[in-house]
Formats: structure tokens, sequence, C-alpha cells
């Protein structure tokens, strides 16, 4: 999933009290699962606010809200539309794809965002995520026995590993961070694949990635 | 030595193609825009040094760009060994660099992954790595022997006139000491198959662990493809010793090692008769081609050590 | 003016709860403001709960749980510990004195325990609305309210 976090309440605060009401929208998918923008957290932002506006003696109301997923127009009901229209102004517990698309739903609207969005991940355990898909466009796990350089590999080596290895860690963070390459030769030499690593594999095609611009996938077999 | 397919004008190859033990060692350019303190630097290393490595923004701090930096010591006689990382630049960038270097007299090269950003002053870049070393090796060795770049299409010049490639001779490093251990040779194999003609290795403070390095080297018979430089650093200080025991990844430092500079009154002196002796037992090893003597911050203290060691005069090629 | 600070004490049933109780049975005196919400277990409150309290008026809120070790469902005093933690970091972030928040561990037979740390934190609630009180009536700058005029944030809980 989507894996962000909550900015900090001063940067929020400082858009909110330019408002006299807002609507805290939140998300019922992925930052749902990863506790940073659901409904509970909905309700502790809309706390944050009333408290904050009481003690700096600003005026503003807070409602809050929250729909299956920000990134879909069917879940933009009537009812949240209503909501989005009365208020001044909207914080957007979505990641970035929904502050953005409820940007794009409502245009009229002003739509801050409350989270940090970083990357796609997975739940280690609870309270713990951790990045394992970098978006590359050309997968090409396979190949390392199911384990991701491009993501796990702080230098993305599809050669690795390089000289900062050590005792399975990667140089970066010694204390958290695994070597991925550790971890790849590991594996496949479990799958008894090793000697496939020994060819040079070529440089990546990035035009799939991000760096080839932003990206659309059309489905024309599926367009109504 | 047995395959040594190319011939590339570089000097270093022809010493180490004659047979001869060869001696490296490294400048580290300036952190500002003196050319000057290069030729200083580089003026200590001159006559007692077969080639001179160039650092590349070294632990990702910003430092003169290798290829200038190179250019500067030519002027004043020395063979340098440009240092290419892959953290800084894209593909196309480096390939502009091989055609710049080489027009400018630079004929070595050596391809490194490069340190993570996070290590130094600038922690906040973009990291690039488009390629890894492997493929920086396999792409300089295919601009060179298939006058080709990266993307299929052919190296050209104008009309009439012969194209000229990055005659290069390559070089990559190796970590004798590093994890995951057991993969270490075959990945050196990689990096010959890839194109890496010379190999320097991370600095030795485990004689015996380098050896059976070695003795799994030449067990594939990989000392015959590529010549072995092997990594010497003088240990200076108890400090130090320590932070490479304790803080470099992939180094290990012998307790004997250890105590001796413990107990020396001059450490830095110790530390000198120990590279010396190291270089003297190196001479012994079958498949090591040279040293590789990394003296940081201590350019002047190098032709002390290789007189030291026998190793002076240099050879002329 | 000082009225009497409206405080809430969520408290577990197996033990904070109980020596509540006992503190009644054994006389023993604490002041009426503070009033006491039974849970199952501290494990029970999450952070919405306890700011949703201030956001109600609340002016201080008490969890109180068993001793570590102790809690009859095992670590849900200890999740308790994390969570109001966390929830006071949050309460300073907008300008509340995270110190109006605590959580405190009490056995069920430490009835004389429960009467002193309700009123030990009463009386820590009492200043600290001195204290805002006589701020304001200094302040002749504006109504804005800063953390300024608060006692100095606990830095790390």
């Amino acid at each position: 999933m989507i894996v962000a976090e909550r900015k900090p309440f001063e940067e929020i605060y400082n858009n909110v009290r330019k408002h006299k009401s807002i609507l805290v929208l939140g998300c019922g998918s992925c930052v749902t699962v990863c506790m940073a923008g659901g409904e509970e957290e909905v309700g502790i932002l809309s706390s944050q606010v009333e408290l904050g506006a009481r003690e700096k003696g600003d005026d503003i109301s807070v409602i809050g809200h929250t729909i299956k997923r920000q990134c879909d127009v069917e879940f933009f009901d009537d009812e949240t539309a209503k909501k989005i229209e009365q208020v001044d102004a909207v914080v957007s517990m979505a990641c970035g794809v929904g502050v953005q698309f409820c940007v794009e739903r409502f245009p009229d609207a002003i739509v801050y965002p409350a989270l940090n969005t970083s990357f796609y991940g997975a739940t280690m355990e609870q309270g713990v995520w951790a990045e394992r898909c970098a978006g590359c466009g050309e997968c090409v796990i396979e190949e390392f026995g199911g384990i991701c350089p491009i993501t796990r590999c702080s230098k993305s080596l599809l050669n690795g590993p390089c000289g900062g290895s050590d005792s399975g860690k990667c140089e970066v963070d010694p204390e958290n961070l695994d070597c991925a390459w550790q971890l790849i030769i590991d594996r496949m030499d479990k799958l008894g694949r090793l000697e496939e690593l020994e060819q040079v594999r070529p440089p990546k095609n990035w035009s799939k990635n991000r760096d080839g611009g932003p990206r659309t996938i059309t489905r024309e077999d599926k367009r109504l | 030595m047995t395959e040594s397919v190319t011939k590339t004008e570089s000097k270093l190859e022809k010493l180490l193609a004659s047979g001869a033990f060869a001696v490296t060692s490294e400048l580290g350019p300036p952190k500002c825009a003196d050319a000057e303190i290069v030729r200083k630097k580089g003026g200590y290393l001159k006559d007692a040094v077969d080639a001179v490595n160039i650092t590349d923004n070294q632990t990702a701090i910003v430092r003169m760009s290798s290829v200038a930096a190179g250019v500067i010591a030519k002027g004043i006689g020395l063979e340098p060994v440009i240092q290419m990382t892959c953290r800084d630049r894209n593909r196309l960038a480096i390939q502009a660099d091989l055609l710049g270097a080489h027009a400018l007299g630079i004929n070595n090269v050596l391809c490194l992954t490069g340190d993570h950003q996070c290590f130094g002053n600038h922690p906040e870049s973009k990291n690039v790595f488009d390629i890894d070393s492997m493929q920086l090796l396999d792409m300089a060795r295919k601009m060179r022997d298939e006058k080709l770049f990266q993307c299929g299409k052919k190296l050209t010049n104008a009309k009439d006139i012969p194209v000229i490639e990055p005659n290069m001779f390559l070089g990559a490093a190796a970590n004798p000491f590093g994890d995951p251990f057991a993969y270490r040779v075959p990945r050196l194999a990689k990096k010959i198959s890839a194109g890496a003609r010379f190999i320097q290795t991370q600095c030795i403070y485990d004689m015996e662990r380098f050896k059976r390095w070695m003795d799994e080297v030449r067990k594939r018979g990989l000392h015959e493809k590529v010549y072995i430089l092997a990594g010497i650093t003088p240990l200076k200080s108890v400090r130090m010793a320590t932070h490479m025991r304790d803080n470099v990844a992939g180094l290990t430092v012998t307790d004997e090692l250890f105590r001796r500079i413990e107990d020396a009154d001059d450490p830095i002196a110790e530390g000198q008769k120990i590279a010396v002796e190291q270089i003297e037992e190196l001479k012994t090893i079958p498949g090591v081609s040279g040293v590789h003597i990394m003296a940081i911050l201590g350019e002047h203290t190098v032709a002390g050590m290789v007189e030291r060691a026998g190793l002076l005069p240099r050879p002329k090629v | 003016m000082n009225k009497d600070p409206i405080i809430i004490a969520f408290c577990c049933h197996y033990c904070a709860f109980t020596a509540a109780d006992l503190a009644g049975t054994m006389r023993q005196q604490y002041p009426t403001n503070v009033r006491i919400v039974r849970l199952p277990c501290t494990g029970k409150v999450d952070i919405g709960m306890l700011l949703h309290a201030f956001v109600s008026g609340a002016d201080g809120v008490m969890v109180a749980g068993c001793e570590e070790g102790s809690c009859h469902f095992l670590t849900g005093n200890l999740r308790a510990v994390k969570r109001v933690a966390k929830a006071k970091k949050l309460l300073a972030e907008t300008g509340v004195n995270p110190e109006r928040l605590d959580m405190f561990h009490i056995a069920a037979s430490q009835g004389p325990l429960f009467a002193q740390t309700a009123t030990e934190f009463t009386e820590r609630i009492k200043g600290l609305n001195m204290e805002i009180s006589e701020n304001a009536d200094q302040d002749v700058s504006g109504p804005e309210k800063t953390s300024q005029n608060c006692k100095p944030m606990e830095k790390n809980t």
C-alpha cells in the first residue's frame, strides 16, 4: 500500500488558520492501514485543530468525514460533495494522489495535504511499515529470487553488492537496513540459482520509471 | 598474466605487461579551484610511483572533478588513473567524460560504484546510480573495443576523419574482506568479464585473510586475467586503527597490528614500518602484480616507503 | 476566580478503579472534581479519546492503570503508557501544556495512593490554570495565547 506519515501539526495549522471552517477528510484505504489518515486520525487531527484554535484564540469550525478512497470519483458521493462545498477549506488526510484527485474533482475547493506521502510498502508488524516497491515500471524481481534490488538496495544496483555491505547490513543504515544483495545472494543460493548472478546485467531502462515523465496506463478494452 | 587483449597508451598497462611489480598511489583533489595544490601533491609522487589515482568526490564530499585534476597531474608528468563513480553522473555524462578525458590524454579509468551521498557533505542531493560499476566497465569496454555508445549507436567523427575511441585501460576495485565473503571471488570474476584489466583492493590489515582470498583467486585462474594491485594504507594512530576496525565496512584489523600501533612510541613511524613490511610480503605472493598505496593526507610520505621497500627507482616504460 | 478544574480520570477496573473504591471505603478524601471513567483496562484508552476529553472541556486528564507487570490483561497498561506519551506530544503541538495529561500506576490495594495522586494532580492543574489566568490579566497585547504563557513544555516522555 501507499505509506505516508502525518505532517507536523504546525505546518497543517498554519494553513488551516487562514480559514473559518474546515473539513478534515480521511481516506479508508492505504492511509488507514498505515495509521496516518483514516477515521481515527481524522478524529485526532480534528481535536488538535479545535484545541489549537482555542489556544491561539482563532475561530475555526471543524467537521470530520472519511470516505473509502480519495482516488476514485465514485467515493466522492453527494454527502461528501456537500460537505466539501459548505466549508472554506479541506484538509485531506489522503496520500498525495487523493489530495490532487480531490482538487481535480472540486476545482473551486481549497485542499491542503495533511500527510507526507513516502513509499509503496508492507506492514512488517503493527506500527512498522517498510518500503518494498519503487514503481519502476519494469519488474525484474524474478531475476533476483523475489527481492527487488531497485527498491531495497540503497544504490539500486543490478550487479551488487557494493563494498559497503557489512555483516548483511547496508552501510547507509547498518542498524536497520538489510543489505539487499546479501538477501538476494542468500535467496538465490537457497534456490540453487547462484550462478545466474554471474551474468552482467545491462543498464536499466529508466524511461519506464518516472524518469520518462509522468505515467498513464490506459486499457482500451475497459473504456466505456 | 596471459590475457592482455587490449593495447592502450597507458604507461601503467605497459609496465604491468612487462612483468614489473607496479606501485600506484592516490591524490585527493582540493575542495576549491586551485590547480597549484594538485601540482604540489603530485610533485611528491612523481618518480616514486607508476600511476596516481585521482579520486572522484570521494566519500560524497565535493572536490575538484577527477578528470580536471587528472589533466593537471598529467601536466607535471604523472600518469593519472581517473576514478569514476556512478553516484553523481548518468550514462550520458559518463560517456561524455570518457571521451573528454581521453581527448585530454587520460589513459586509465577506475570504475567504481561510489559511496552513498548520505556519507558526504550534500546528503540531500539526489543520487544518480543510473548504472553500476559493472555496467560502467562494460560500457567503457564497448566504447573502446567496439566503438559503440551504450545505446548501441556508433561513435562517429566528421566525414573521412577516423573515429578516435576512448582507449582506456580499465580497472575496478575489489574487497577481499567484505561481505558476502563467499561471493567476493565470483564478483571479481564478473568484473573481469565486464572488462576490468586491473584491480586495486581495499587496504589490507589482515594479511592472512588476504592470502586466503588470493588462494581462491588463483584457483579460478583470475590472476592470469587481471593485474591485482594490493591496497596499503599506513596506520597513523590508535584512533585511526580503531576507526578502520570498527567503522569502515568490510575491513578487519588484526589484534597484532593493533597492538603494534598501541605500543609504539611513534605510531606514524610504526605504521609506515608495517606498510613497508606488508609491501615486502606482497612481493612474494603469486598473482599479486603490485601495490596501491593510499596514504590519506600523506602523499609526502609515499616516496620514503617505496624506497624502503626496495622499489626505487621506478622502471621506465 | 479559581473554579475547580474539571479532571477526567480513566481508571482500569482491576486496579485503579478498585483503589478509588477502596479510598472511598477508607474515607480517604480526594477532590470531588475528579470524575472517574471506568474502563476494563487502560489498554482501552486511545489517543482520540484523550484529546476528545480536552476538546470537551477537561482541564486535566489522568490515566490510571495497574503497576507494570501486574496488568490483568498482561500488557494493556504498557500500551497505554505509549499512547499517553504520544498524546502528550500532540497536545504540545497544539499549544496545550502536556503536563495536563499523565499516566499513573496504582495497585488495587493502594486506596491512599489513589487519593494522594488525585489530590496532587488536581493541585497541578489548578497551578497551571492559575498561571494562565495571571498571564491573561497581565497581557495587554491582545487575546492571542501562546505556549510561552504556560509552564515550559516537557521535552520527551
